[in-house]
This record gives C-alpha cells, sequence and structure tokens, in this order.
C-alpha cells in the first residue's frame, strides 16, 4: 500500500509524485494512458510569471519558476530560460502594460520602440514598446514530466515512486467516509490519500468521489512551422495575451505567442475557445494565429506551416487551479484545473501537495486555492 | 518547349530535359546528395521520388525547402542546397 | 439543386481519381478535379512530358491520357494545387488548396471524392537514408516521370508483388539489376502468387523481362544493412526465415538500391472528416466504403489506394463505381429538391448507379489484393536488423535508442514515444516514419491526424478564410 496515490501522469501527476516522494513517502501514479498523453501532451511548455496579475496565481507562478531552475539542474530535459517580451501595439497599450509590470512586482525592464528590433531583429515596425521579463522561460513539457517521475523513482527508490500505465480510475475505496484508494481497471489500489492529478477530467474524477468541481475544457490551437535556424530569441507575445488568458468569454479569441524552439520549429499560439470536447479542427482559428504571427513577425509570411495540434486546457470558473485536501471527502486531494499554466504552475503545485500531505507548514497560503471553493452544483 | 536547357545549381550548370523535375536532372548529373541533416549533418537526396518525405529539400529562386522530386525545372533556376 | 459551384470535388488525379471524375463529368455533373502534381497520372500513370507531347507508347498510357483530355474538356482541372486540408461547410465540403503561387484557394462542392493513392512503406534498417537508397516507388517515378534511371549497378529489394515492375523497369532502362530479393515464401517466381491468382498475364511479362534481363529473383532474402561514406556503396544481404530474423549475411556492393515493403495509404483527408477507418490486411489503415464507395461520412467518397491498396486497376474501377453513384445521388437529390419546390413527396435516392458487371469486377479484384497483401506480410523479425544508432525517423533524426529511451520513460504507444522522442514532428509529419515507430510500440499503425496535409505558408493561411481577421485584438 502507497502512501499516496496520484492520478494522472501528466504535468502536475508528475510533479506531485516527484514532490511527495521527495518527502518520504511512497507513491504510486496511476494513468488510464501513457506519461503526458493528456493536455501536458498538447500544449506549449511557457513557464510565464509575466501572464499573471498580482494575486495568488502570480504568487504561485513565481515559487514555481524558482523550482524550475532548481528541477532544471537535476533532470535532463530542455529548460531554457530565456525571457519573455510583451509587446504593445499602442501608446495606450505600452502604458497598461507599464502599469502592471509595476505592480506585480517582478523582475521586468521597459522596452521603449527603439529597442524592440535590438531584442528581437524580425519584429515588426510600429509597436509601441514592450516589457521584457527575464524570469520567463521554456520547458518541453512531456519531457519534463517523464523525467520528473524517473528522477523521483531514481532519487527516492522506484519502491517509493511506481508509474503504473493504462490503468482507468473509475471509482474510489471507501472506509466510511475517507477515501482510502482507488478502483480501477485493474482491480483496486489502496493508499492513505489520493491525488486527484486527472487535469481536464479533474470534474469527472472528483464526481466519482461524489464531489463537485467545475473543471472545463476550453479549447486551444497552436501551429508549428517548418524547422528554421533561429529567428526568435525570445517568447515574443502582445498585451492581448494577457487579457485573453484571464478572459471569461466562451467565444473565440486568439492571441499571437511566438517563438523558435530548439527543435528549429517556431510555435504558434495561442487560441482559446470554449466549445466543450470539439476535436474539429478550425481553419478560421488556424488563419488568424497564421495573421496574428505575421503581423508580429512579417518575416514568417513566407515560412510554412507544417503541423498544428490542439488541446483542451482545465479551467474553473474564477481561473484560479484547485489545490488541496477536499473537506468533502477526506483523503482526497485536488491538484487540477490550471488552465492555461498547468505546466508553469506544476512545481510549485507538487510543492504545496507534498507539503499538505505531510503536514508541513505550507510556503504559500493555500486557501484561494482550495477545492469547497465553487457553490454546489445546481439542483 | 523541347530543347534541353540548363540550371544552376550551386553556381555550377545542370543539364534539364524539359519536363524534369529539378531532382530528376540533379540526379542524372550525378548528384545523389544535395543537403546536409540540420541535427548530425547527414547527407540527403532524393528518396520516396513523389512528394512525401522531404528528404530533397532545396532552395529554387530563393525560395527555401522546395521538393526537388516534384518541382518541375525552368529554364534560369538558380537552385541552391544546404 | 446544390447551391454549389461544384458537384463533385475530386482530390487526385491518378487512375481512381479521374475515372470518378469523367464518369461523373459525362453524367452532367460539375466537376473538380484537384492534384498536385503538374500534370495528371497518379503514380501508376505517371509520365514524362514527351510522353505526353508525343503519344503513341504503351497503349495504357494513351488510353489514360485520352480519358485526361475527355476530362479537361468537361472539368475544371486544378493541377498543381495541393489540398492542405477539407472541412465541412453550410452542408457541403471545402477543399482547402494552395496554388502553384502558394495563394490559398478553396474549392467548394457537394461532394467530395478521396482519391489520394498512397505511398511507400518502408521499414528502417542500419544505413537506409543514404543517398543511393531509394524507395521502390521513388526509383519507378524518377524513370517514368523524368526519364531518369536510378543507377547503375542496382539491388531491389523487400517485399510485394510491385518489385517485379520495379525491377524490370530498371532493367529495361538499362540499369544492371544485380538481383531481386524479396522476403516472402521461397516458391520462386515461377510459382509466384502473382501467378497462382491468375495474374498470368501480368507476372509473366515481368518474369520474362527480369529473365531476359538475367536478374536472378530470390524469395527469402532480405537488404538488412545499407553501406556507404556519403553514398551508397554496398548493401548487406541476408538469407532469412518466416519471421525475418537473419539466417547468414553476404555483402553485395551496388550503388543503387530501390525498398519497398508495400504501401501506406493517404487518409488523412478522410480521418480529418470523420470518416471511419479499419485495418486492411496488411494493417494499414484505411478508409471504410460501402459497395458505392461512400464512406461513413455523408457527401464523401473513396476510391483507389485510400480505401485499400489494390493497385490502378481496381483503382480505376473503384473510380467509375464513385463516380456512377455520384451522379446517381445527385440526380436523385435534385429530383427530391424539384419535388419538394412542387410539392411533390421526397423520395430517397442515391441508388449504386454503376452497372452490376463493374461491382462484379470490383469484388473479384479487391479480393484479390487482399489475397496479395496476405501473401506479402511485413514480419517482426527486421526489429533484429536495428542498431541502437539506426535512425527511425529520418526527418528529425530519431535513432532506435531514442524510441527505447522514450519507452522507458513511460510512452506505451506510438503518440506518446512521438511526444518523448519527436519521431513523427518532421517534414513529412511521421509519412515515412509511422509505420515503423508503430511496430517498435507494438501496435497497429493508427489512422494519421495531420490537419495540415501539405506545409501552407503562413502568409497563405492568414489569407484562407474570408473571416475578417483583425490582429491582435481579443474579439470582445
Ligand atoms: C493549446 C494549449 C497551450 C498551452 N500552453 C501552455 C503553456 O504555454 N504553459 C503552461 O503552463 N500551460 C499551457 N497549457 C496548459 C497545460 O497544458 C495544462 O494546464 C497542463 O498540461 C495540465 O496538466 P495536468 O497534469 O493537470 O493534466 P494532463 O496533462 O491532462 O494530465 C491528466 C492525466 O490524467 C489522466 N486521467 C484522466 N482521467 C483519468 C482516469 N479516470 N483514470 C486514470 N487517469 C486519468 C489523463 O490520461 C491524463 O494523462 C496549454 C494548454 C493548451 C491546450
Ligand atoms: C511512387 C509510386 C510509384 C508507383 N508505381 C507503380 C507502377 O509503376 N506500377 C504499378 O502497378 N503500380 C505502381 N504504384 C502503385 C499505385 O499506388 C497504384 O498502382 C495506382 O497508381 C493507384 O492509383 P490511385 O488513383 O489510387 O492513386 P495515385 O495514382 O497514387 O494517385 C493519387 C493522386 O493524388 C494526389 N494527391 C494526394 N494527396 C494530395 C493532396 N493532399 N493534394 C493534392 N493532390 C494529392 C497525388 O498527387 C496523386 O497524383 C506506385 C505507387 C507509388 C507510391
Ligand atoms: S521520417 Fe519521421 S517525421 Fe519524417
Amino acid at each position: 500500500m502507497s502512501d499516496v496515490i496520484v492520478v494522472g501522469a501528466g504535468m502536475v501527476g508528475a510533479a506531485c509524485a516527484y514532490y511527495a516522494a521527495r518527502a518520504g513517502l511512497d507513491v504510486t501514479v496511476v494513468d488510464r494512458g501513457p506519461v503526458a498523453g493528456g493536455t501536458t501532451g498538447a500544449g506549449e511548455g511557457n513557464v510565464l510569471v509575466s501572464d499573471k496579475e498580482p494575486g495568488p496565481e502570480l504568487e504561485l507562478a513565481l515559487l514555481s519558476n524558482r523550482l524550475w531552475h532548481s528541477l532544471a539542474e537535476a533532470g535532463d530535459f530542455e529548460f531554457e530560460p530565456k525571457g519573455g517580451l510583451v509587446v504593445a501595439e499602442t501608446e495606450e497599450v505600452q502604458r497598461a502594460l507599464v502599469g502592471l509590470a509595476g505592480k506585480q512586482g517582478v523582475e521586468h525592464a521597459v522596452v521603449a520602440a527603439s529597442e524592440l528590433r535590438d531584442l528581437e531583429p524580425h519584429l515588426a515596425e510600429g509597436l509601441a514598446g514592450g516589457v521584457l521579463y527575464p524570469q520567463d522561460a521554456q520547458v518541453q513539457p512531456m519531457l519534463a514530466a517523464a523525467r520528473l517521475l524517473e528522477l523521483g523513482a531514481r532519487s527516492y527508490g522506484h519502491g517509493a515512486l511506481r508509474l503504473r500505465l493504462g490503468v482507468t480510475v473509475t471509482g474510489f475505496v471507501r472506509s466510511g467516509d475517507r477515501v482510502t484508494g482507488v478502483r480501477t481497471s485493474q482491480g483496486d489500489i489502496l493508499g492513505g490519500a489520493v491525488v486527484n492529478a486527472s487535469g481536464t477530467w479533474g470534474g469527472e474524477v472528483a464526481a466519482l468521489a461524489g464531489v463537485h468541481l467545475p473543471i472545463l475544457p476550453r479549447r486551444g490551437f497552436i501551429l508549428v512551422t517548418e524547422p528554421l535556424p533561429p529567428m526568435i530569441r525570445h517568447k515574443v507575445y502582445t498585451a492581448a495575451y494577457v487579457t485573453n488568458v484571464a478572459s471569461d468569454s466562451a467565444g473565440l479569441e486568439t492571441s499571437a505567442v511566438v517563438e523558435s524552439t530548439q527543435a528549429g520549429t517556431v510555435l504558434i499560439g495561442a487560441s482559446r475557445e470554449r466549445v466543450g470536447f470539439d476535436r474539429t479542427t478550425s481553419v478560421p482559428v488556424l488563419a488568424r494565429l497564421a495573421a496574428q504571427a505575421v503581423a508580429l513577425f512579417p518575416a514568417l509570411r513566407d515560412v510554412r506551416a507544417i503541423r498544428s495540434y490542439h488541446g483542451f486546457r482545465p479551467y474553473c470558473p474564477d481561473h484560479l487551479p484547485v489545490i488541496g485536501p477536499d473537506p468533502r471527502a477526506p483523503g482526497l486531494y485536488h491538484a487540477c484545473g490550471h488552465e492555461g499554466a498547468g505546466i508553469g504552475l506544476a512545481p510549485a503545485t507538487g510543492h504545496l501537495m507534498a507539503q499538505l500531505l505531510t503536514g508541513a507548514a505550507p510556503d504559500l497560503d493555500p486557501q484561494p486555492f482550495r477545492p469547497d471553493r465553487f457553490p454546489e452544483e445546481p439542483q | 518547349m523541347t530543347e534541353p536547357f540548363t540550371i544552376t545549381v550551386d553556381g555550377r550548370q545542370v543539364a534539364v530535359t524539359p519536363g524534369q523535375t529539378i531532382g530528376a536532372a540533379l540526379h542524372a548529373a550525378g548528384i545523389r546528395s544535395w543537403r546536409s541533416t540540420r541535427f548530425c549533418g547527414r547527407p540527403r537526396g532524393l528518396f520516396c521520388g513523389i512528394g512525401v518525405c522531404f528528404d530533397c529539400l532545396v532552395s529554387v529562386n530563393g525560395r527555401p525547402a522546395e521538393r526537388a522530386c516534384l518541382r518541375e525545372a525552368a529554364p534560369g533556376d538558380e537552385v541552391t542546397t544546404s | 439543386m446544390s447551391g454549389f459551384r461544384h458537384d463533385l470535388v475530386v482530390v487526385g488525379g491518378g487512375p481512381a481519381g479521374v475515372a470518378g471524375a469523367l464518369t461523373a463529368a459525362l453524367a452532367g455533373l460539375r466537376v473538380a478535379l484537384v492534384d498536385s502534381s503538374a500534370r495528371l497520372g497518379g503514380q501508376y500513370f505517371r509520365h514524362s512530358r514527351a510522353a505526353q507531347d508525343a503519344p503513341g507508347g504503351a497503349p495504357e498510357l494513351d488510353g489514360f491520357l485520352r480519358r485526361g483530355r475527355a476530362l479537361a474538356e468537361r472539368a475544371d482541372l486544378l493541377l498543381g494545387h495541393r489540398v492542405w486540408h477539407v472541412s465541412r461547410e453550410d452542408g457541403g465540403l471545402a477543399v482547402h488548396c494552395v496554388t502553384p503561387d502558394e495563394q490559398p484557394l478553396t474549392v467548394r462542392g457537394a461532394r467530395l471524392l478521396i482519391a489520394t493513392g498512397a505511398h511507400d512503406r518502408v521499414v528502417p534498417f542500419p544505413g537506409w537514408d543514404l543517398p543511393g537508397v531509394l524507395t521502390a516507388g521513388g526509383a519507378q517515378a524518377l524513370l517514368k516521370g523524368s526519364g531518369v534511371l536510378a543507377g547503375r549497378r542496382a539491388v531491389v529489394a523487400g517485399t510485394g508483388p510491385f518489385l517485379l515492375p520495379v525491377a524490370a523497369g530498371l532493367a529495361g532502362a538499362g540499369a544492371d539489376v544485380l538481383a531481386v530479393y524479396e522476403a516472402a515464401r521461397g516458391l520462386g517466381l515461377a510459382r509466384h502468387p502473382v501467378l497462382a491468382l491468375g495474374k498470368a498475364g501480368e507476372a509473366a511479362g515481368y518474369a520474362l523481362a527480369l529473365a531476359r534481363h538475367r536478374v536472378p529473383y530470390l524469395t527469402r532474402r532480405a537488404v538488412v544493412a545499407a553501406h556507404g561514406d556519403g553514398a551508397l556503396e554496398a548493401v548487406t544481404v541476408a538469407r532469412i526465415d518466416a519471421g525475418w530474423n537473419v539466417v547468414d549475411t553476404r555483402v553485395v556492393e551496388c550503388d543503387t538500391l530501390a525498398v519497398g515493403h508495400g504501401f501506406v495509404p493517404q487518409i488523412e483527408l478522410g480521418v480529418e472528416l470523420g470518416c471511419g477507418t479499419r485495418a486492411d490486411a496488411d494493417g494499414s489503415p484505411v478508409l471504410v466504403v460501402d459497395a458505392a464507395q461512400r464512406t461513413t461520412v455523408p457527401g464523401v467518397w473513396a476510391a483507389g489506394e485510400p480505401t485499400g491498396v489494390g493497385g490502378w486497376r481496381l483503382a480505376e474501377v473503384e473510380g467509375r463505381v464513385a463516380g456512377h453513384a455520384v451522379a446517381a445521388e445527385h440526380r436523385a437529390s435534385t429530383r427530391a429538391s424539384t419535388r419538394a419546390s412542387t410539392g411533390a413527396p421526397a423520395v430517397s435516392g442515391g441508388g449504386h448507379g454503376a452497372p452490376r458487371a463493374l461491382l462484379a469486377r470490383r469484388r473479384g479484384m479487391r479480393a484479390f489484393a487482399e489475397a496479395l497483401q496476405r501473401a506479402y506480410p511485413v514480419a517482426p523479425g527486421w526489429q533484429g536488423w536495428l542498431r541502437d544508432d539506426t535512425l527511425v525517423c529520418r526527418c528529425e533524426e530519431v535513432p532506435v535508442s531514442r524510441v527505447r529511451e522514450a519507452q522507458r520513460l513511460g510512452a506505451t504507444d506510438a503518440r506518446s514515444i512521438k511526444l518523448l522522442a519527436r519521431p513523427g514532428m518532421g517534414w513529412c509529419q511521421g509519412r515515412i516514419c509511422g509505420y515503423a515507430v508503430s511496430c517498435l510500440a507494438g501496435e497497429e499503425p493508427r489512422p494519421p491526424k495531420r490537419p495540415i496535409a501539405q506545409p501552407i505558408t503562413l502568409g497563405a493561411l492568414a489569407r484562407s478564410t474570408d473571416e475578417p481577421t483583425t490582429p491582435n485584438t481579443p474579439d470582445e
């Protein structure tokens, strides 16, 4: 019997398992698919502090950013602290960006219009300026999740961190009120605690324990270009990205996030739409992403897109993740609902979760992330 | 147009029979590899011959990453390889 | 009448697509045909400019070119147009193309016929990415399309009946074909399954050609490695058992290897539209079609290799069946809408429309094709030919060791191997490496997901929809 069962081998589950094993707990990770087969394998790897309003998510992001740096030293995966450059199309937007940067209290540098091309030689003309966030980084999320699980198993013992793939959680084992394990397609697995790290499916898994978590999918498309010699140095995105991330709109929103990857491709994100789990490719969305990328980097006009993919961000109505014990089902913890920031926020989530599981004093106040903060489901 | 013509490949003249693809003209001229891969610098030339594998990429008149096996050669084409 | 400019849009100008388009056009439908090549023909009828300008070569090709000219008079031919995506739109289909000068163009029609053919399937082996190693089809395409010989001293290897015409073609054009190494059962050419299955004429022709050029045809043999410094200089030929495990080897010097292990049907356009798929006898995912060549998605037909590899004759028959069926459904829907506008009751239309004899022929040929696929299986022993540093993915240069590493890290299927180690993420989008990666993952190849079926510049993509775009501003 493990001390902890983690449901989900995505980035968040991997981080929870790693930090729990590091804290001396025996962990079993269960996933119905492979490692990183969920949203972790269908997004981008931005580790951002720049796009967050001051508040609990920013605190979590800053903690995570520090943890990412130390994980990157130990783990064998791509991690590039290349910095993020947010650009403004108009003077007014530039003023707003500078204002936000001042409030965030995050390391940053205001970039005048005339300096933009020193940072990014291929940027379009006529932009009003920007803000550079040196802490913003890029990680290859699939490999990071897999490596973190491996690192945990290697460092703390394969008995201490076990991976069970192809195992679907179908229910919970209860002892009275208490959750004492999971029912799966391969039999019951018992544990002292269960961490629900099933991302976009977190609401479904919670429902198996009879508790309500309002986690819904928010679709996003990404365009990938042909491999090129390095052309874009930072993560570059427009101010609209920041507004879109926090937006409540169900309709389509797109804002260019453009960057070169180590594989040579340029990644172009990101759209946001609430359309359930609709997997149909949308030509208008792809067209809009392309148009925005070209507007930012005119040299991309003649560069070819060779691939696109999409994923479903796990979002909560208040755009904050769910992290912590569920008082409605003792023994059950949640670590899900990270929307478009689950990669960036994973280490801090795992770190916090390990502290909560072991009864240590948490580095951050977990209150804003508590699972029972939502109104109960109507009916 | 049925007369043979030439194209320039990295500055060198290569003969073309009208209707031939750039890849075929190179192959016929005894040039069997003209690209190196971006990670390990492995040589590449024609493989699938029908535009599926993208092994045979060349730049044509300044346009990078054209499939040499698909692109019919035209008189005066400037082909560069990488 | 449908409100679309075309009653039928055909993707693919090979034997299947041209037959389908012409049949429908002759029935009076407004047809558009799109193909990425500059000339009609597809793979089998690929021809040089000279052959087009001066007919009088092979009678089959002349017949095809005649049908091509007939089609050009009756339909819109969009040659040199690459289809990068298809989508459903307003009750019809939108075929999104890139024109030869890289402009976006959307062709809309009430119905779609997918006739996109296949490409070679090649399993990896050490040295398979050396210049001088070509796919069997690639060697054939070079010869048919440009009149260029793949090389002087050639070896033909792999499995399947297609090795015969490739070897005959190379030998006939003057190459020294050292041997054909066929991995399948050791019956020899005299008892070649093609003969057993009643295709005596065709196979005998190739057999004669090979005999005339003294090309040995050796079965239970395989090329298990290619060698050379910068280009092919020699291959290791192995005697193999039924499981393709190596029994013994020797080295053969050559400058060219034409290698193929069957074909991979190109079905991504159908997959994108949600068409049902099934595993064919050779394990390839193919589109499910009914007796009228209808896919499981209304308004979408498929013919030729995407419904199962079966060669050009079957492709052409299927194209004709599809053309008849599309025309019948078009007539029925036109009648229904006329009736509806005159208040008469609508009838459900859409019979097969194709002559019985044609349907019977197709049945026989399909059964034959499946028998052939079974006679030339790919056995798993090829995985034993690999070395740690053998590339599985040519585009992303992913060696076997990295695939194994990904599996060790928890990649339990082909998709997660791709996510962790990148095979399939390259230029070709896994067309070349996908089969091998599936085999290494221990699963049947899955239907390919390629929403962007052909590269498209971001500039063209940005303009590929009429929807007004307002860059950089959220829509509220
Ligand atoms: C287009 C797009 C772009 C994005 N860009 C970024 C970015 O740049 N930076 C960033 O930080 N984030 C980004 N994200 C968001 C990020 O990908 C997610 O927040 C993150 O991957 C969530 O990780 P997870 O581990 O919670 O979920 P997942 O990776 O989805 O893992 C959940 C796992 O739970 C498993 N599971 C579910 N149900 C069960 C069950 N019943 N039994 C067993 N297992 C189960 C699933 O198989 C899955 O593997 C993006 C997302 C999208 C879609
Ligand atoms: C390289 C090669 C060579 C071959 N040579 C021979 C041979 O010599 N003898 C023989 O018996 N068999 C040969 N074959 C087998 C061949 O598959 C069939 O015999 C026959 O050509 C199949 O006819 P089809 O109409 O189904 O498809 P094809 O003839 O393959 O026609 C498909 C057409 O669709 C077009 N197409 C596909 N995707 C797109 C897209 N996204 N946008 C635009 N156009 C598209 C292609 O350009 C092609 O012209 C060959 C196969 C290959 C792959
Ligand atoms: S060979 Fe793997 S993507 Fe092309």
